[in-house]
């Protein structure tokens, strides 16, 4: 490890290397010495000089397609887009007071929450790195917020520890990692470790656990005011008389060491959960509104595709137009086709066999959220949680707080669940009304009294009977991505696959965006090819 | 109808699965572990699983794709085929072997080949789904 001699330091290398190599070799060297590597996006791509008369047709309005309209428009492409929806945006959704929504079944659910609530049945939440959205944000003029990801005083909850009573996060957090530090400490002071750890390493490992750890002078993870001071007081500082802070008791260690609390705490150390991350002010749709009006003219709607067809010369789309029920054609030279392979893969297509194969080879996801309306933030007022989530063993997966308007005084519509695999199936095969109620029953567990008490209506979206998508996104597997991501993403002769399916950042719109501006970049180049 | 079913859910035991099974294979998670209510019955199964898409009625549904009707339908004649559909998957319905134990697949299989209007009364069972399911596939990104 450190020798002693003076190395040049890395801020010393890389400004070497931009004076050798400019920009370009900076972020190659970066990229390799670990840094700048969060992302594929290096700008947007700056098409241009399409062949006069080029024509592009864009299977769906979501964000893939959305962008791909907007880059090709601006290369010089003729562009339309057919989308099978009134509106534009895809999964990039929100629900309002006043939206109705009718899913597959039949059942449809007036919305009923306030002026400015809102529901974000899809995505909901930007992490910092994924550059090309937070790109088009800025130049699209989509206000951004920040979403707060991570808060120490929201609960955890599990069915089999803690009596099956909620606990503080950063109570269970702090109690993990005490006991962590004072049994490596008790290790390294039995002499387990000094086979692999120096006898210096020991000191600094020692000194950390024990800093790290809240650990007393004898390595002791304790009910005391260290241990107090990240987990919480039972009596906090205050002022005059009674100012002493009185330090609070400690959780079972057996309990400490239930899954939910450690895979709690390890959520936020996943790449696409750290820290900062945004959400746009006044819903997550408005994200797709703006990307929408860069080329609203260019929008067909109500438009149902039943077949793509391609020869020699150009691709001709049949569909049905739902409003007149009529059936109609599109054609163009290009097609870049955004529709979700859950519902491309019962389209009669002409693409070669492989490419049909690997359309039907990728199952879909098929989350539940549902929103609750609240008559007031009691979660601010009463337990001082601020934005961020409880994470419970319940289907229901979380209760997730709004992230806009706090202190706010008028309603508040919390995400009352973020169901995944058989949770999600559960809820998604109920009701409406019944999903609703076991999300009030569930989340009574983590704050009874309050929770059915300011209860005022729901909304609930089961992304399995999302009559456009059919689920909510692509679920690759090792063996599916080994046997037909490339086929998948290749040209089939006129026309090329775009979407957060043909990315490896799936079930995030930043996977569809760049998906989507690699598919019309190849494009662009294959048709001056031609 | 909603009393019935919540009781019903509540009476089924939660069984914990493991949380290194849950790692989030890519995209957005709601994080910690979920113990799920583990249906044992045909009828348990379907209504847990089956019916978020296929319907309480077995009817499925159309939109801009469709989800097949299970009643009265006659490719459920023979067992191999339902097996291979639900171990397997097809088009956006994920294949459930990993999700769902060959049990748990029999028992659904057996009950819609004998509900929803079909009648084909040779039983499903655990065998006939291990002899047709996969491994399990790898979570990727």
């Amino acid at each position: 490890m450190g020798t002693g001699v003076q190395r040049t330091t890395r801020r010393q290398l890389l400004s070497a290397i931009a004076l050798a190599g400019g920009t370009a070799a900076l972020y190659q060297a970066m990229t390799t010495l670990g840094h700048a590597a969060e992302t594929q996006f290096t700008g947007p791509p700056n098409l241009s000089g399409a062949r006069k008369g080029s024509t592009v047709l864009v299977l769906g309005a979501g964000l893939a397609g959305l962008l791909a309209a907007h880059e090709l428009s601006k290369a010089g492409y003729k562009v339309r887009i057919l989308e099978f929806q009134n509106r534009a945006g895809g999964r990039n959704w929100s629900l309002r007071g006043g939206d109705t929504y009718t899913e597959l079944g039949g059942a449809t659910q007036k919305i009923g929450f306030q002026p400015g609530n809102y529901l974000n049945p899809g995505p909901w939440r930007i992490p910092h790195h994924h550059r090309t959205l937070l790109h088009y944000c800025r130049q699209f003029g989509v206000a951004l917020e920040p979403f707060i990801q991570f808060n120490h005083n929201t609960y955890i909850h599990s069915s089999t520890a803690f009596g099956g009573k909620p606990v503080r996060f950063k109570a269970a957090k702090a109690d993990f990692e005490g006991n962590v530090a004072e049994l490596l400490a008790k290790s390294v002071n039995q002499k387990a470790l000094d086979e692999e750890v120096s006898a210096e390493d020991r000191e600094r490992l020692l000194e950390a656990l024990r800093g790290w750890g809240m650990l007393d002078k004898d390595y002791r993870y304790v009910s005391g005011l260290r241990a107090s001071a990240h987990r919480g007081y039972e009596r906090p500082p205050g002022g005059g008389v009674n100012g002493a802070p009185i330090p609070s008791p400690l959780l079972d260690f057996h309990d400490v060491l239930d899954p939910q609390v450690w895979t709690s705490m390890g959520f936020f150390m996943g790449h696409e959960m750290q820290t900062t991350m945004f959400q746009p002010v006044g819903g997550m749709d408005m994200i797709g509104k703006a990307f929408a009006r860069q080329v609203q003219d260019l929008i067909t709607y109500n438009a149902k595709v039943s077949k793509i067809a391609q020869d020699r010369k150009g691709v001709e789309v049949t569909y049905t137009d739902t409003a007149s029920n009529t059936v109609q054609t599109a054609k163009a030279d290009w097609c870049v086709c955004t529709i979700p392979l859950s519902i491309l893969s019962q389209v009669d297509m002409q693409v070669t066999d492989e490419m049909m194969a690997a359309i039907r080879a990728v199952p879909y996801s098929g989350q539940v959220k549902i929103g609750l309306e609240m008559r007031r933030r009691f979660w601010e007022e009463d337990e001082s949680i601020y934005g961020g989530h409880s994470f419970t063993d319940q289907e229901i997966g979380l209760i997730s707080y709004p992230n806009n308007d706090l202190f706010g005084r008028g309603p508040a519509v919390l995400l009352g669940a973020f169901a995944r695999e058989p949770g999600a199936y559960w809820l998604a095969g109920m009701t409406p009304e019944q999903r609703i109620e076991v999300a009030l029953a569930q989340g009574s567990v983590i704050h009874p009294g309050a929770y059915r008490k300011e209860f005022m209506t729901g909304a609930s979206v089961a992304w399995s009977r999302v009559p456009w998508a059919l689920g909510c996104c692509a679920r690759w597997s090792e063996e599916t991505r080994k046997e037909h991501y490339q086929t998948l993403v290749a040209m089939d002769r006129r026309i090329v696959l775009a979407g957060e399916h043909a990315s490896y950042v799936g079930c995030w719109m930043e996977g569809a965006l760049l998906s989507s501006l690699d598919a019309i970049t190849r494009l662009h180049k294959r048709a001056l090819e031609a | 109808m909603m009393t019935r079913s919540i009781l019903f859910a509540a009476a089924l035991a939660a069984v914990a699965v493991p949380a290194a099974a849950q790692a989030p294979a890519g995209g957005d998670t709601g994080g910690g572990v979920v113990r799920y209510r583990q249906p044992t019955t045909g009828a348990e199964v379907y209504e847990r699983i089956c019916q978020a898409c296929h319907m309480a009625d077995g009817q499925g549904a159309t939109g801009a794709g469709a989800i097949p009707a299970l009643a009265n339908n006659p490719k459920l004649s023979g067992a191999p085929y339902p097996i291979m559909v639900v171990t397997r998957g097809a088009g956006a319905m994920p294949g459930f072997t990993g999700m769902l134990s060959n049990a748990q697949m029999a028992e659904v299989i057996g009950y819609v080949r004998t509900h929803f209007g079909n009648a084909y009364a040779k039983p499903v069972t655990e065998a006939d789904v291990a002899a047709l399911a996969p491994a399990p596939p790898t979570p990727s990104h």
